[in-house]
């Protein structure tokens, strides 16, 4: 059996390096990462790339910055399995490989010059941050702006910093609430589907952005069409376990859909129908 | 080279020209393992080889993708070299049936869609594929017909068909032109030989119909209509998702990427392993939430990925009737019973419908 090197694997990985690490949460951990030889990751709101530790092996994960960030690019890592208990350990300067970036991430064209609804839950707001930040630094592009913001406990929100620094902006509105509230909490309780009601907005040009935990998307979503948000209006984001990143490994299919390519972010109309979805 | 271009072997020159693709390179063909059970394997003789045979325990596409294959080689450590691999060697493959033709055209359309997948696509060019037509059925639990994979449907470099007294040859590429040159055991067909390939082809016309009672361009649509048939239910209470009916499918490709390091831990590799969509953590998400926790739901995907799915994306069907499904089997789930229940279930629908 010959060993051949090619040079056009589907697999091959991008030197990447650890730039900067932030704990946010008990399992949450920040990074910022930059490519080797300053290449350019030149992702879309919304993709993901595949975070490699050799000898340990891949994740998919989804870029948590804005394009616009063009000399190093962010993650936001839960600490759940073999690789990302792993990353968790690594510090400033260690090096990961990368693939990607994949799939379909928000359709920034087609948003630009319409309102946008942002709905985060728990570390939906990991993909979403990338969306939020790029919208902020494109501000004038884009109409309204309205951000909500739902997770379990305080203890457990994400990225605590910034969220004071998009509820301070004139220019975009900005609503947070927690399932259960602790002494120190003075804002909402309750699940996030409360706090649609509230938001005043055209539904006709309003696009919605959509990212939770499986649980939270069909309380959204009816919610949304009560606002009378278009079907194809409204963008989901699905995560689902994946190898190959490639359309090929069969382990992300959502019936005939692969989410790592025509996915991970879908408009509810083509997905509405889908058992395997939700 | 003539579009219709066919040779004669003589049986008593078989002989030869398996010596003779033999001593070129690897010559991989179907040999008989006892208890009715064939593997493809290499041979160098003709006395090894099964002419008449029901379709091998695995299908070729071991040799197209690997159970286990390397995709990256790596060192750790500051100096670390990843290098991304593909392990491969020429081989001719004989005595493919045309359902296992088939499924090598399947895998050749995933694999070459974009992202193209180099491993699969490398491999596959130094494979010469010699293709070997059945005259009747192999057994009771195929459905080619139903499948259109019955009949040579290309795929092949070279294909065989057993006249009694000699092999008629249909050379197709230039590399099967090659392997037939070099054996120099041929000779031309003439019109006597054409015209028995004829008659046997009626005769089979006759024996071949579609397995189950419906008409193949129908199925999609029936299966847009069964989703949520009663028949999945029933395999969720018989299916032991253990995995066999994927592993020997000629068309499922699904698989895990592991990395593994050796003692020195700083050498290490980045394999790909077959994997199957009817274990239970197939779709599970490191968090613990798996999106097919219901054994019918993971039957139903397997099915769904053979006759529905692909049908959008490919235009064609993903099973080719091989039977090897039903064959491995534990619980005796049969992919024939499974169509005629939809197809009761589905006309029972429709008949609800109209009444």
């Amino acid at each position: 059996m010959e060993k051949v090197v090619i040079k056009d694997s589907a697999y091959r990985l991008r030197k990447a390096k650890i730039l900067h690490t932030k704990k946010l949460t008990a399992n949450e951990k920040f990074f910022e990462i930059a490519l080797a030889d300053g290449e350019l990751l030149d992702h879309e709101p919304g993709q993901f790339v595949m975070i490699s530790l050799l000898g340990i092996g891949e994740v998919p994960i989804s870029v948590s910055s804005s394009p616009t960030k063009r000399e190093s690019f962010d993650i936001c890592v839960r600490a759940v399995g073999k690789v990302t208990r792993s990353l968790h350990k690594l510090k400033a300067g260690s090096e990961i490989g990368i693939r990607g970036p994949y799939g379909q991430g928000f359709p920034i064209q087609i948003l630009e010059g319409n309102d946008l609804l942002i709905v985060a839950g728990g570390l939906g707001i990991a993909p979403l941050r990338s969306l939020i930040k790029y919208v902020i630094d494109n501000r004038r592009d884009f109409g309204k702006i309205h951000i909500l913001l739902g997770c379990k406990e305080p203890k457990e929100l994400l990225f605590s910093d910034e969220l004071d620094e998009w509820n301070s902006r004139a220019d975009l509105y900005y609503a947070c609430t927690v399932d259960r509230a602790d002494p120190d909490w003075a804002g909402n309780v309750g699940l996030i589907t409360t706090l649609i009601p509230g938001v005043d907005l055209d539904p006709q040009r309003t696009f919605a952005a959509v990212v939770g935990p499986p649980v939270m998307y069909n309380f959204v979503i009816k919610e949304l069409l009560a606002k009378g948000i278009p079907e194809r209006q409204i963008l989901l984001s699905f995560e689902r376990n994946m190898k190959c990143g490639n359309g090929k490994c069969g382990r992300c299919q959502i019936q005939n859909l692969y989410v790592c390519q025509n996915g991970p972010v879908f408009n509810y109309e083509r997905i509405k129908n889908l058992s395997e979805a939700f | 080279m003539e579009d219709l271009h066919y040779l004669i072997l003589k049986k008593e020159r078989f002989h030869d020209f398996v010596r003779s693709v033999s001593e070129v390179g690897k010559l991989v063909a179907p040999v008989p393992k006892g208890f009715n059970n064939f593997a493809f394997e290499a041979v160098t003789s003709a006395g090894e080889i099964a002419l008449r045979y029901i379709p091998t325990i695995l299908p070729l596409k071991k040799f197209f993708m690997p159970q286990r294959e390397t995709l990256l080689e790596f060192s750790t450590g500051r100096k670390g070299v990843v290098n991304a691999v593909v392990e491969c060697e020429p081989v001719t493959i004989f005595g493919a049936h045309t359902c296992d033709l088939a499924g090598i055209q399947c895998l050749n359309m995933v694999f070459s869609e974009r992202p193209r997948d180099q491993n699969y696509l490398t491999r596959k060019n130094q494979i010469a594929l010699i293709g070997l037509e059945c005259n009747e059925y192999c057994d009771q639990y195929a459905n080619c017909h139903l499948v259109n994979a019955s009949f040579p449907g290309g795929g092949y470099d070279i294909f065989f068909t057993d006249l009694g007294e000699f092999f008629i040859v249909h050379v197709k590429t230039q590399a099967g032109d090659m392997i037939v040159g070099a054996a120099g055991t041929f000779e031309k067909a003439d019109s006597s030989h054409i015209n028995e390939l004829k008659k046997m082809r009626t005769q089979k016309r006759k024996i071949f119909n579609n397995e189950v009672p419906v008409d193949s361009r129908q199925i999609p649509e029936m299966f847009d209509r069964s989703f949520r048939a009663r028949v999945w239910k029933e395999l969720d209470e018989r299916c032991l998702a253990c995995g066999n009916c994927t592993n020997v499918c000629p068309t499922c490709y699904c698989f895990d990427i592991r990395d593994e390091l050796d003692l020195s831990l700083k050498h290490g590799i980045r394999y790909r392993v077959w994997d199957s969509c009817q274990l239970e953590p197939f779709a599970r998400v490191a968090g613990g939430m798996n999106f097919r926790k219901e054994r019918a739901a993971r039957q139903r995907h397997r099915y769904y990925r053979k006759f529905r799915y692909p049908v959008d994306r490919f235009a064609r069907f993903f099973c080719t009737g091989c039977g090897r499904c039903t064959r491995t089997c534990m619980a005796d789930i049969s992919l024939k019973e499974t169509l005629n229940e939809l197809i009761k279930e589905s006309e029972d629908r429709v008949w609800k419908k109209w009444l």
